[in-house]
């Protein structure tokens, strides 16, 4: 990156030396960076390492959902030799191994995967640049708040290697399985699970107040709370859910830890009798003290997970629709809505622990509530795309397919937020399909887009458009194959927790059987897919189209303002907002919009 | 472009960075401590009748030294009483009373942390003895003829240690026996402590006042611990400020009081913990 720095800086008259900056050695520009861009980057590629490890474990699952009981190929001598033969006799998955890769999935995919790429490496990138800001407010928290998220992702990986393998209890790590399911081992892989889990808290919360303080210190002259990109509001109501939805779950897991290392029972009720006898605890905690705490969190960190995502998406489908995107106002005070209410639904998650009518009713209703402003962005997003002359694009693709791909997840869990019908579902493969739509067609998709469409800023070069759109209709297509067969599995009844797929329950009904296969050779497929992006991704940084200039969408936001890439500081002067953020086509506009800093 | 505001105010919002930063990381807090103030609320009205009885009611009352607590108490309003006077001496620009001011804070800031640690030590070496024949004491113990220090035994014996030492006996001293509410000390009843000698096979329990024994003081030690590291965290920043950090004084006045401004507030932050925690800890 730094040839293409020195060559667009020079296109501006400016070289490094004029900065008076010397140049910074290797850890110091690539480690031990405080610029939120090299933040942003480090992010981006620590979280999408972690996305395809959280996605081999799926596949490895899924290889033994589908065919169970035989031997993982390429990859199950290597799980015996490394992981040990307790936990893959003969290449064979075993149910501890299952236990573990399923729980494991969960925690990386939403603690190290999607929630640092979406909030720590789009949020640390772009949200300054579009502000007009030359950093973070606290450049130096940023920096430590990446390294703790990288400390957290190496406890979490090393706890596939401690005797008694990784966490097993699922990502929701329910207590008192969590407490008791490794009766041997005092730091097992939940103690580090733990661990993990609180230097995680402690990164996104030095992130959230930094984001926080940066929107609200940060702007440039002129950007008023209703200049700022839909994106910038997203990250900002993000921000918050993580400054206060995280520390009850920090709170509860060091009562857990004290539950797993020094004998307390905090979680473990009186009388409480295993397999082995009776527990030797002193009792008198409570189960359901923990799920109350760890939804607390959970639920919240569902919408730090799909926000993001739409911030993404406003960004794009503005631009290439050439159309301001449709309800603006509305879309922002849906946002802050969406972040107040996600903090009273927690319990939608706990119907069947049998709490009474009245707060059922309650937490009902507020479920449904929250659909409305979720409805309302989505449905200005639809609006948005009437009448304009759409650029097909594959950040665009993206983006527009993020619409249905998302509102089927959200549709499909408007049975899972009403009582009755949940008592049903609950905890089946239906749960499964639902929250998986709204998360991997829907986010990562959002997500993606974001990576197509600000890799011409990051880099200076294009992605390649024909492997692109390969990448996109494979993935489409696979993420369809693997995700709507587990609707119906669900609703026959198929739980989500049986590490043979159900075959020694099911019998007399196979066809959860026959699509369990079937899901596991779309998720191949799906996998097939994902190669086109990750040669693109490495390959267009060098050997990409070039970008013709530094604003080559022709968008409206102060991001596309800076010089590509942008170099410490952001901004070669201050900048000056007189727009707001979307004035495409605006009658008389010499390219057919106005930049939000262009004067008059 | 560097960035702005770093100690200037912002115009619309009148704040520099720091302090917004500061505001939201103490409403992160309140979220932390907030959190554990309802699991304690939940674990006491939760709590199963019978557990704990050394009085009628299941949750224990009456463990904790209120007097020291009481004490403690003083010492951290004290302490942030002068830190914010260590804050108006740099705004008046006198420095020398700053330094005296955040000494004296220091001082209660190690005090307090002296004094609990104190109150810990007391609940190590405290025990809860259950009999096979239902009576239940507390009390201080000897093994093989030692005081029952935590630091001398280097951990806390219960049954299992017992057993594994082949422990055949043990010497018991039972805390005085408090006189019920409204009621008088009975006539010649005894104020001495009782010693007695407790064989091994006739205990059903032995415990030290740890987090293991009881709900109660899972939840007191870890909410006071984790208190505990706030005062120590806030300490050690405050500290650095008082010494090698004021250097930068000379540098730049009005960032430096903006400094102290924003690490007292987290200062005030852990009294105010410390406020909730001791009327509803040990008193309620």
């Amino acid at each position: 990156m730094a040839s293409t720095s020195s060559h667009t800086a020079a296109s501006y008259g400016v070289t490094h030396d004029d900065h008076h900056h010397h140049e910074p050695g290797f850890f110091q520009k690539y480690i031990f960076s405080t610029d939120h861009k090299v933040i942003g980057i480090q992010y981006g590629l620590s979280s999408l390492a972690f996305l395809f490890f959280g996605f081999l474990l799926m596949m490895a699952m899924r290889w033994q959902l589908a065919y169970p009981g035989k031997a993982i190929p390429v990859f199950g001598a290597l799980f015996e030799k490394v992981l040990g033969t307790d936990m893959a006799q003969g290449g064979v998955m075993q149910a501890d191994l299952y236990n573990s890769f399923g729980a494991m999935h969960g925690t990386i995919m939403v603690f190290l995967a999607i929630v640092p790429l979406a909030f720590g490496a789009f949020g640390n990138y772009v949200t300054p640049l579009q502000i007009g800001a030359p950093d973070m407010a606290f450049p130096r928290l940023n920096m430590a708040s990446f390294h703790l998220y990288f400390l957290g992702g190496v406890v979490m990986l090393g706890s596939f290697f401690i005797p008694g393998g990784a966490a097993k209890s699922g990502w929701t790590s329910y207590s008192p399985l969590a407490t008791l399911a490794d009766p041997v081992n005092v730091i097992d892989g939940q103690t580090l699970w733990l661990v993990g889990m609180v230097l995680l808290i402690t990164s996104s919360l030095l992130g959230a107040v930094n984001f926080i303080t940066t929107i609200i210190q940060l702007r440039a002259r002129g950007m008023t709370w209703m200049r700022l990109p839909f994106f910038v509001w997203a990250q900002f109501v993000t921000a918050f859910l993580l400054l206060l939805a995280f520390p009850p779950l920090e709170a509860a897991g060091l009562m857990q830890l004290a539950d797993n290392v020094l004998g307390t029972s905090f979680f473990l009720p009186t009388g409480l009798v295993t397999s082995a006898g009776q527990v030797p605890v002193s009792g008198g905690g409570s189960p359901l003290l923990w799920q109350h705490l760890f939804w607390f969190l959970a639920h919240p960190e569902v919408y730090v997970l799909i926000l993001p995502a739409m911030g993404v998406v406003s960004e794009i489908i503005a631009n290439n629709t050439r159309k301001p995107l449709w309800g603006y106002k509305s879309m922002v005070y849906a946002a802050m809505s969406i972040g107040f209410l996600s903090f009273i639904v927690w319990a939608h998650h706990m119907y069947l622990t049998g709490m009474g009518t009245k707060v059922a009713t309650f937490f009902q209703t507020t479920t449904m509530m929250i659909s409305i402003p979720s409805v309302i962005i989505l449905t200005a997003l639809f609006i948005s795309l009437w009448g304009g002359s759409i650029r097909f694009n594959t950040p665009m693709l993206f983006a527009v397919s993020f619409l249905p791909m998302f509102g089927i997840g959200g549709l499909t869990g408007l049975p899972l937020g009403f009582n009755a019908s949940d008592i049903y579902l609950h905890d089946s493969y239906y749960v499964i399909g639902h929250f998986h739509y709204v998360v991997a067609p829907g986010t990562i998709f959002g997500l993606f887009a974001g990576i197509y469409y600000w890799f011409p800023k990051m880099t200076g070069r294009y992605m390649s458009e024909t492997l692109g759109k390969i990448h996109f209709w494979g993935s489409l297509l696979g993420m369809n194959l693997v995700f709507t067969p587990m609707f119906i599995q669900g609703m026959k009844g198929m739980s989500r927790r049986m590490s043979d797929g159900g075959a020694t329950y099911f019998g007399a009904d196979d066809i959860a059987l026959t699509l369990n296969k079937s899901i596991t050779h779309a998720a191949v497929l799906l996998a097939v897919f994902q190669l086109p992006f990750i040669y693109n991704f490495f390959a267009s940084i060098r050997n990409g189209r070039k970008a013709e200039s530094d604003n080559p969408w022709g968008a409206t936001t102060l991001d596309w303002a800076t010089p590509t890439p942008p170099p410490h500081g952001n901004f070669l002067t201050e900048p000056v907002v007189y727009h707001g953020p979307y004035e495409y086509s605006a009658p008389g506009a010499k390219q057919g919009f106005v930049a939000q800093d262009r004067k008059s | 472009m560097e960035i702005p505001y770093t100690y200037k105010p912002r115009p619309d919002t009148g704040l520099y960075n720091a302090k917004v930063g500061i505001w939201l990381f103490l409403a992160s807090e309140i979220m932390l401590f907030g959190a554990l103030f309802s699991s304690y609320i939940l674990l006491r009205v939760t709590s199963p009748a019978g557990e704990w009885p050394m009085v009628e009611k299941a949750w224990p009352h009456g463990l904790l030294n209120i007097p020291i607590g009481t004490f403690n108490t003083a010492v951290l309003i004290t302490s942030s009483v002068t830190v914010v006077l260590a804050w108006a001496a740099l705004k008046m620009n006198q420095f020398g009373k700053f330094r005296i001011y955040m000494v004296i804070t220091l001082l209660c800031a190690f005090g307090f942390l002296g004094i609990k640690s104190f109150e810990y030590n007391e609940k190590f070496t405290h025990y809860e003895l259950r009999l096979k024949n239902g009576q239940v004491h507390t009390g201080h113990i000897e093994v093989n003829g030692k005081h029952a220090g935590f630091w001398d035994f280097g951990s806390i014996y219960n049954l299992e240690r017992l057993g594994k030492e082949q422990v055949k006996e043990i010497s018991f001293t039972a805390d005085p026996a408090k006189p019920k509410p409204g009621e008088k000390h009975a006539e010649g009843a005894s104020h001495e402590h009782k010693k007695m000698t407790v064989k091994v096979e006739e205990i059903s329990k032995l415990d030290a006042f740890i987090l293991r024994n009881h709900t109660f003081f899972a939840i007191y030690f870890v909410v006071t611990a984790l208190h505990g590291l706030h005062v120590l965290g806030g300490a050690l920043v405050l500290g650095y400020f008082a010494f090698p950090g004021a250097k930068f004084w000379k540098k730049n006045p009005e960032q430096f009081t903006n400094r102290i401004e924003v690490a007292g507030l987290f200062w005030h932050f852990v009294d105010l913990v410390w406020i909730f925690l001791f009327p509803v800890v040990y008193l309620l």
